[in-house]
C-alpha cells in the first residue's frame, strides 16, 4: 500500500482547506471500506486522507415529520436503521442501509460514503433518488445544494469540485400514503455487489388505488445510478394494476445500458432490471397498504 | 521512510501506546506492532471477517480501519475475551458444538457473535445468519457455529 | 446394519485438544509467528496469461530503501527436467522450480516472476512495483478443448503425449491419456433398453481456505534451514524445498504451525522456498505472506473439465453399459487429478462393461491442486445426472435404480481393483428411509434431487510415539497437521487402547527433526493412518506396561491380563494396578515407557455417500435458494462423531458453493476477473440451512478399529444431487457448473 498521511479535522473549514491545499490526491476519510481497499489495491492514488468523523455537521442524524431528513456524510448504516422513526419514513433508504457489506461493514460505512464512493452499483443511490434527497456540499466558496441524481458523473466520479466535500443529505418528510423499497439481484443472499438494484418510492391517492406520483432508481446498469424519469412518469395518476407495473418496467428496461462482467452479463441485467423494478414497485404499494 | 504517528487507545480494557505508520490498519497493528495475533487477515478487504473486533462498542473489519483511527477509542479482540480462569460462553458453545474445525475464522466468528449477542439475546436463527453473514468459514458449513450461537444465546439471556 | 462393539472413547465426543487454544486467539498459525529482525517479502507476478520473459532487471528494486534482497529465478539452482518421487506422486522437477519462479516462460496470469524481502510488507510490495520485467506477450490458451486442437498455442515445447506407454513424436498439450476398460461395452450398449449420453462442462474452482499461504524461514550461520509455516504436510515441504534448492534435508528443519484450511490446496509449495531463497540472500529470517489475489491466481485451483457420459440400462434398471470421456484442465503444467476421476466415476455401481478415457491437459491457467477427492466431483456430476436421467426416463425411483446397480464387497471397479467390504447400498438405504426423503415434494418450482459418490481414500506412512507420564497421563507425538480436529480423533485411538479417558492423552503436532516420518494431511487418510499409528504406539506402550507388571509381580508377562485400564495376573497370585498407578511406578521397574508406532497401511476402504436436497428456483432471476440437505455418508467407525459430521457438513457446503456460484472467470487475455472473496462467491451462513449429516458405520476391515476416511466424499454428490433437483423443480438438465442464476435464465429461455 502506498504510503499518505493522515489529518483527523476537527471542523469543516480545516477539512475543506486540506483539500483545497492538497487537490485531487487528498481525500475524505469517512467508513473507510472503501476508500482504505482502493488505495490498498492500487485503484486510487491518495497522498493525504482527511479523517471527517470529528466534525459535528458530518454526524448529525435529525427526523422531524414536518421538516424531514438530515443525514450527515459520515453516519454509519447501523445508526440510521436504529432510528425507529427513520425506518418508518424512509423504508427504502433502510433496505440499502441493511444490505451493504456484512454487519461489520454497516458498523463503519454510511450512506454519505457510498454516494461519494459514486459505484454504479452503489446500493445507497438510487433509494437517495427516489426518496428526492438534496446533497449539502461545503467548499472553499461556502455551501451550496444539488440533487442526488446530479451526484456521481461517472464511475468513481462525483460533481464535488476541488476543495468541496458532502457535508450531509437532506430528504423531505413523506407525503401520507406514500412508501418506498429497495432491492438488488445478487447470487448469493448478502456480501456481494448488486447485479442490479432497483429502487421505487409511491405515492397514492387516499383510497390507495391510483397512483399520485412515483419514482423509480436502478443501479449497476449505467456508469451511474439512473434516475428512471420516463418510467416514473408513466404511472402517475394510473390505478394500481399488473399492466401499469409492467409499462413502467418495461420503460426502465429502455433506459439500462449495461456492461457484461464478472458480476453479470448485459442481457441478464437487462431482463433484471424488468424483474427488480416490478418487485420495487410492488413492495412499495404492498407497504402502504400494510 | 515513511513516518510513524504515535497512538494512544484502549485495548481489552488497558491503555495501549503505539506507533505505526498511517498506511497501517488495526489489523497489522494488533498482530505485528502489538503481537495480538488472534484477529486474522483472510482477505483484506473486508469480505470474510476473520479479522473482526468491536471497536468503541460496534463490530468491524480490523483490516478496513486505521490505525491512527483508533487514538482514543476503544477495541476488544479475542484476547480480551475469556476471564483468567473462565471462557466466555461464546467460547465454551463453540467448544461443546465442535462449532471449528481448522479454526482460522474462529475468532472472528466469536467476536461477531459476541456483538450480536450484545445487541441482540435472543436472536432467530435467521437473524444469526444474517448477522453472520460476513464471516466466512469454509470447513464447517457453518451448521454447528449457528447452532453454537443458539447455544450461547440460551446460555447468556438465561 | 452390522455389529456394534462396545468402546468406552471412541464414539463420544469430548472435546477437542486445542479447543481452547483456538477459541481464545491464542494458537499460532503460519502467519502470526513473530521473530526478531524479521523482514518481509512479497512476490511479484506476471501479469500475462502467457509470456516469453525477455529480461528482469531488479536494479531499481534493491536500491528501494528499506529493501533487503531480491530473488528470481536466477537463485534456483538448475532444474533439469528430472522425475523426483515426492510423496504426493511423480514430479517433474523443471515444473516444479519454474511453477516457483519462472524462469523462461510466464504460463498464467499471477505466476511468480521475482520477490523481495524488506524492512516491511508495505515496502516490499512498493520494491515489487519497481522490478522491470520485459514479456514478449504470447497468445493464451484458456479451456481444454481449445488446448487439446491440434493448432492451440503450445505452453511446452517439449511436452509430448504419453498414452498406454507410448510417447507420441510432436509437441502438444495434452500431456497424458488414460484408459480403462472392463468387459464390453459395446456388447452391453446393444444389451440397453434406453442410451443417454451428455456432455458436462466444469469450471475452475478454489479450495477457498480462508488463511492465506505463509512461510517464514531462517537460515542459521552454519547452514541449518527452518522454514515454519502453514502445511498440509511438514515432511513434504522438506522433501519439496530440498528438491528445489538442491539442499541435503538433514538440514532443514519445518515446523507446523496451525494451518487454516487446506483442502489439498496446502500440499505443494509455493512461496516457502521463495522464503528460504530470501533468507539465504539476506542472511535474516524472512516472512512471506501471500494475499487473497494472489491465492486465487497463483496457488493451485481444481481444474475446469469437459467430460461425456454415456450409460445404457434395460427397462427393469439394470446398468449395461458405461462410457466416460475426461479431459481435465491441468493447469500450467501437466498433473490434473484425471486419474482420481476415472477411478470413482462409476464406482458407486456394479457395471461390467465400462470404457473410460482420460486426458490431462495443459492451459494458461495456475497449475491445479488436490481440492477435497480431487477429480472426482467433476466426473460424478456426469455420471450421476445420466443415472438420474436414466431412473426419470424408465420411471424408477433414483435412489431404487441406484440399490439394484449398487457396487458391492467383491465387485470390480472399472480400473481393476475389486471392492473389499464397503458401505455404497447402505448409504443409499439409509438415504430412502430418511424423513427427508419421504415428506412430500409438490410445491410449484421446487425440487428434489439425490446422488451418489466415491472416494477410495488413501494410507500412506504415519508415525506416532507416547511418553507414557507418572500421572497416567501420555504424550502423544505425531507428526500430521492437524486442519479438522484429528488431534482429539488420533489421541481417542490410543486412549481406548489404553483404557483411560481421552483427556489423559496429550497429542502434540511437532517439526521434522521431532516426530517419524509422517505423509501429508490429505486423501482422508489422517484419522485412518496416523490414527493406526497411534493405535500401535499405544499397543507398544501396552506391552511394555505389561513386561512393567510383570517385573512388579514377579511373574511371567503371559500372566498379566490388561482390560477395562487394569492390569491383573491371571496365574496364581491376586494382584491388580491400574494403568494410573503402574505409571507411577515406572521408575522403580526400569525407567520411562516409550512406545512407537509406524504404519503404511494397505486397507484404507473407500468412503461411499448419498445426498439428498431440495431447492427452490426463482423463475425470474435464476436464482436457487437450497431450502433443506441431508448428507448420508458411511464413515466406517466414527472416532469422534462432532467432527465426522463437521466434515460431511463442510464438504456438502463447497459442493452446493462449486454448484451454483464458484468459478474462475476470465476474459480474454487470461486474467481472473474475479479474484477476491468479494466476487468469488462461496457460500455464507445465510445462503444455507442446517445440513443434516447422517452417519452409516460399515466398518473397514483394514483397520483395528474399522476407520475409514471421511473428509472427501462429501464434495463428490452435491453437484448433481443440486442438478437433479433443478431438473425436477423446472425441467430442465443443467449440464454446466456453476449453474449460477444467468446461465438458468438462458437455460428457461429467458435471456
Amino acid at each position: 500500500m502506498q504510503d499518505f498521511s493522515y489529518v483527523n479535522a476537527q471542523t469543516l473549514s480545516e477539512a475543506v482547506a486540506l483539500l483545497d491545499e492538497n487537490g485531487e490526491k487528498a481525500r475524505i476519510l469517512a467508513g473507510g471500506t472503501d476508500l482504505i481497499v482502493n488505495v490498498r489495491e492500487a485503484r486510487r492514488d491518495v497522498d493525504l486522507m482527511i479523517d471527517v468523523k470529528s466534525i459535528p455537521e458530518v454526524n448529525v442524524l435529525d427526523y422531524d415529520a414536518n421538516t424531514g431528513l438530515t443525514l450527515g456524510a459520515a453516519v454509519e448504516c447501523y445508526k440510521i436503521y436504529a432510528v425507529d422513526a427513520i425506518c418508518d419514513a424512509y423504508p427504502g433508504l433502510i433496505d440499502a442501509t441493511k444490505i451493504i457489506g456484512g454487519t461489520a461493514i454497516q458498523g463503519r460505512a454510511g450512506v454519505g460514503g457510498n454516494l461519494c464512493n459514486a459505484s454504479p452499483a452503489a446500493d445507497c443511490i438510487p433509494p437517495l433518488i427516489v426518496l428526492n434527497a438534496t446533497c449539502v456540499i461545503a467548499g472553499p466558496n461556502g455551501e451550496r445544494e444539488l440533487p442526488v441524481e446530479q451526484f456521481c458523473t461517472a464511475p468513481g466520479q462525483t460533481a464535488l469540485e476541488k476543495g468541496e466535500m458532502l457535508v450531509s443529505l437532506k430528504i423531505p418528510a413523506p407525503a401520507s400514503n406514500s412508501s418506498s423499497f429497495y432491492l438488488r439481484f445478487i447470487p448469493r443472499n448478502e456480501m456481494d455487489i448488486a447485479v442490479v438494484g432497483a429502487g421505487a418510492s409511491v405515492t397514492l391517492d387516499d383510497a390507495k388505488q391510483t397512483i399520485v406520483s412515483a419514482r423509480i432508481a436502478l443501479a449497476a446498469v449505467a456508469p451511474t445510478p439512473l434516475f428512471a424519469q420516463d418510467a416514473s412518469a408513466s404511472l402517475v395518476g394510473r390505478e394500481v394494476s399488473e399492466a401499469a407495473i409492467d409499462d413502467a418496467a418495461e420503460a426502465a428496461q429502455a433506459i439500462a445500458r449495461p456492461i457484461s462482467d464478472m458480476r453479470g452479463t448485459a442481457e441478464q441485467r437487462t431482463h433484471l432490471v424488468g424483474v427488480l423494478t416490478r418487485r420495487a414497485l410492488n413492495g412499495a404499494i404492498q407497504r402502504i397498504r400494510d | 521512510m515513511a513516518r510513524k504517528s504515535h497512538v494512544q487507545t484502549t485495548i481489552n480494557g488497558e491503555t495501549v501506546e503505539f506507533l505505526c505508520e498511517s498506511r497501517q490498519s488495526l489489523l497489522e497493528v494488533l498482530r505485528d506492532e502489538l503481537y495480538l495475533t488472534g484477529a486474522k487477515e483472510g482477505c483484506n478487504n473486508g469480505n470474510c471477517g476473520a479479522c473482526s473486533v468491536i471497536l468503541d462498542g460496534r463490530l468491524v473489519n480490523s483490516c478496513l480501519v486505521l490505525g491512527v483511527e483508533t487514538e482514543g477509542k476503544s477495541v476488544e479482540t479475542i484476547e480480551g475475551l475469556a476471564e483468567p480462569d473462565k471462557l466466555h460462553p461464546i467460547q465454551d458453545a463453540f467448544l461443546e458444538n465442535a462449532a471449528l474445525q481448522c479454526g482460522i475464522c474462529t475468532p472472528g466468528f466469536i467476536m461477531s457473535a459476541k456483538a450480536l449477542l450484545d445487541s441482540n439475546p435472543n436472536p432467530t436463527e435467521h437473524e444469526i445468519r444474517y448477522w453472520l453473514a460476513g464471516n466466512l468459514c469454509r470447513c464447517t458449513g457453518y451448521d454447528k457455529i449457528v447452532k453454537a450461537v443458539m447455544d450461547a444465546a440460551k446460555e447468556t439471556s438465561a | 446394519m452390522t455389529e456394534k462393539k462396545e468402546y468406552k472413547v471412541i464414539g463420544t465426543r469430548p472435546i477437542r485438544h486445542d479447543g481452547v487454544d483456538k477459541v481464545t486467539g491464542r494458537a499460532l498459525y503460519g502467519a502470526d509467528f513473530q521473530m526478531t529482525g524479521l523482514l518481509h517479502g512479497r512476490v511479484l507476478r506476471s501479469p500475462h496469461a502467457h509470456a516469453r520473459i525477455v529480461s528482469i532487471d531488479t536494479s531499481r528494486a534493491e536500491a528501494y530503501p528499506g529493501v533487503k534482497g531480491v530473488a528470481t529465478a536466477q537463485d534456483l539452482p538448475d532444474a533439469e527436467d528430472r522425475i523426483a518421487d515426492l510423496g504426493e506422486g511423480a514430479v517433474n522437477l523443471k515444473y516444479l522450480c519454474d511453477n516457483i519462479l519462472a524462469s523462461d516462460k510466464v504460463l498464467y496470469k499471477g505466476h511468480a516472476v521475482a520477490a523481495v524481502a524488506a524492512t516491511s510488507p508495505h515496502i516490499a510490495e512498493e520494491a515489487c512495483t519497481l522490478i522491470d520485467v520485459e514479456y514478449e506477450v504470447l497468445p493464451p490458451v484458456l479451456e481444454v478443448r481449445q488446448a487439446m486442437e491440434a493448432d492451440a498455442p503450445l505452453l511446452h515445447e517439449t511436452l509430448k503425449t504419453t498414452s498406454m506407454g507410448e510417447t507420441a513424436d510432436e509437441p502438444s498439450n495434452v500431456a497424458s491419456h488414460i484408459q480403462h476398460q472392463l468387459g464390453d461395452p459395446e456388447k452391453g450398449f446393444a444389451e440397453a433398453d434406453i442410451v443417454v449420453e451428455r456432455d458436462f462442462v466444469t469450471g475452475t474452482v478454489h479450495q477457498g481456505y480462508i488463511e492465506p499461504h505463509n512461510a517464514t524461514a531462517h537460515f542459521n550461520q552454519d547452514g541449518q534451514l527452518t522454514i515454519w509455516c502453514s502445511t498440509q504436510g511438514a515432511f513434504t515441504v522438506r522433501e519439496q524445498v530440498a528438491e528445489i534448492l538442491q539442499y541435503p534435508i538433514s538440514k532443514i528443519k519445518v515446523v507446523p504451525m496451525e494451518i487454516g484450511g487446506g483442502f489439498g490446496g496446502k500440499i505443494s509449495v509455493y512461496i516457502k522456498p521463495v522464503a528460504a531463497l530470501l533468507a539465504k540472500k539476506t542472511g535474516k529470517p524472512v516472512k512471506v505472506l501471500m494475499n487473497r489475489a494472489d491465492v486465487f491466481e497463483g496457488t493451485g485451483p481444481t481444474p475446469a473439465s469437459y467430460v461425456r457420459v454415456k450409460m445404457g440400462a434395460t427397462k427393469e434398471g439394470k446398468i449395461t453399459a458405461a462410457e466416460a470421456y475426461l479431459a481435465f484442465e491441468a493447469g500450467a503444467y501437466p498433473g490434473a487429478p484425471v486419474g482420481p476421476g476415472a477411478m470413482c466415476i462409476f464406482a458407486p455401481y456394479n457395471i461390467e462393461n465400462v470404457i473410460i478415457d482420460g486426458y490431462d491437459v495443459v492451459v494458461n491457467k495456475p497449475k491445479t491442486a488436490p481440492y477435497r477427492a480431487p477429480g472426482a466431483p467433476n466426473a460424478a456430476f456426469g455420471s450421476e445426472s445420466v443415472v438420474d436421467e436414466i431412473a426419470e426416463k424408465l420411471g424408477i425411483d433414483p435412489l431404487e435404480i441406484r440399490l439394484r446397480n449398487g457396487a458391492k464387497e467383491g465387485d470390480r471397479r472399472a480400473d481393476g481393483p475389486v471392492h473389499p467390504r464397503i458401505g455404497c447400498i447402505e448409504t443409499v438405504e439409509t438415504a430412502k428411509a430418511h424423513p427427508h426423503y419421504t415428506a412430500p415434494n409438490g410445491q410449484k418450482h421446487h425440487g428434489r434431487g439425490v446422488a451418489s459418490g466415491y472416494w477410495f481414500n488413501i494410507g500412506l506412512e504415519s508415525s506416532v510415539t507416547i511418553n507414557v507420564n507418572a500421572d497416567g497421563t501420555i504424550n502423544l507425538i505425531e507428526g500430521s497437521t492437524d486442519i479438522g480436529g484429528t488431534r482429539s480423533s488420533i489421541a481417542m485411538q490410543a486412549a481406548e487402547v489404553l483404557g483411560i479417558p481421552a483427556e489423559s492423552v496429550n497429542p502434540s503436532v511437532v517439526d521434522t527433526n521431532s516426530v517419524g516420518y509422517t505423509a501429508v494431511t490429505g486423501g482422508s487418510r489422517t484419522t485412518y493412518a496416523t490414527g493406526y499409528a497411534a493405535y500401535e504406539a499405544a499397543q507398544d506402550v501396552k506391552r511394555k506396561m505389561i513386561a512393567r507388571a510383570a517385573k512388579l509381580w514377579e511373574v511371567d508377562e503371559d500372566n498379566v491380563q490388561f482390560a477395562d485400564g487394569e492390569f491383573s495376573c491371571i496365574n496364581g497370585k491376586e494382584e491388580q494396578i491400574s494403568f494410573r498407578d503402574l505409571c507411577g511406578r515406572l521408575g522403580q521397574t526400569g525407567g520411562p515407557v516409550v512406545g512407537s508406532g509406524t504404519v503404511n497401511p494397505g486397507g484404507a476402504g473407500g468412503a461411499y455417500a448419498t445426498h439428498i436436497v431440495d431447492v427452490a428456483v426463482d423463475e425470474e432471476t435464476g436464482k436457487v435458494e437450497i431450502l433443506r440437505y441431508t448428507a448420508v455418508q458411511d464413515a466406517g467407525r466414527a472416532i469422534h462423531p462432532s467432527y465426522v459430521e463437521g466434515q460431511i457438513q463442510g464438504g456438502a457446503v463447497q459442493g452446493i458453493g462449486w454448484a451454483l456460484n464458484e468459478e474462475y472467470i476470465y476474459n480474454d487475455e487470461g486474467t481472473m476477473t474475479n479474484a477476491s472473496f468479494l466476487d468469488y462467491r462461496m457460500p455464507t451462513c445465510l445462503d444455507l440451512p442446517m445440513i443434516d449429516a447422517v452417519i452409516v458405520e460399515v466398518p473397514n476391515p483394514g483397520h483395528p478399529y474399522g476407520v475409514r476416511g471421511v473428509g472427501e466424499v462429501p464434495i463428490v454428490p452435491p453437484m448433481a444431487a443440486i442438478a437433479n433437483a433443478i431438473y425436477d423443480a423446472i425441467g430442465i438438465r443443467m449440464t454446466e457448473l456453476p449453474m449460477s442464476p444467468d446461465r438458468l435464465l438462458k437455460a428457461m429461455g429467458k435471456i
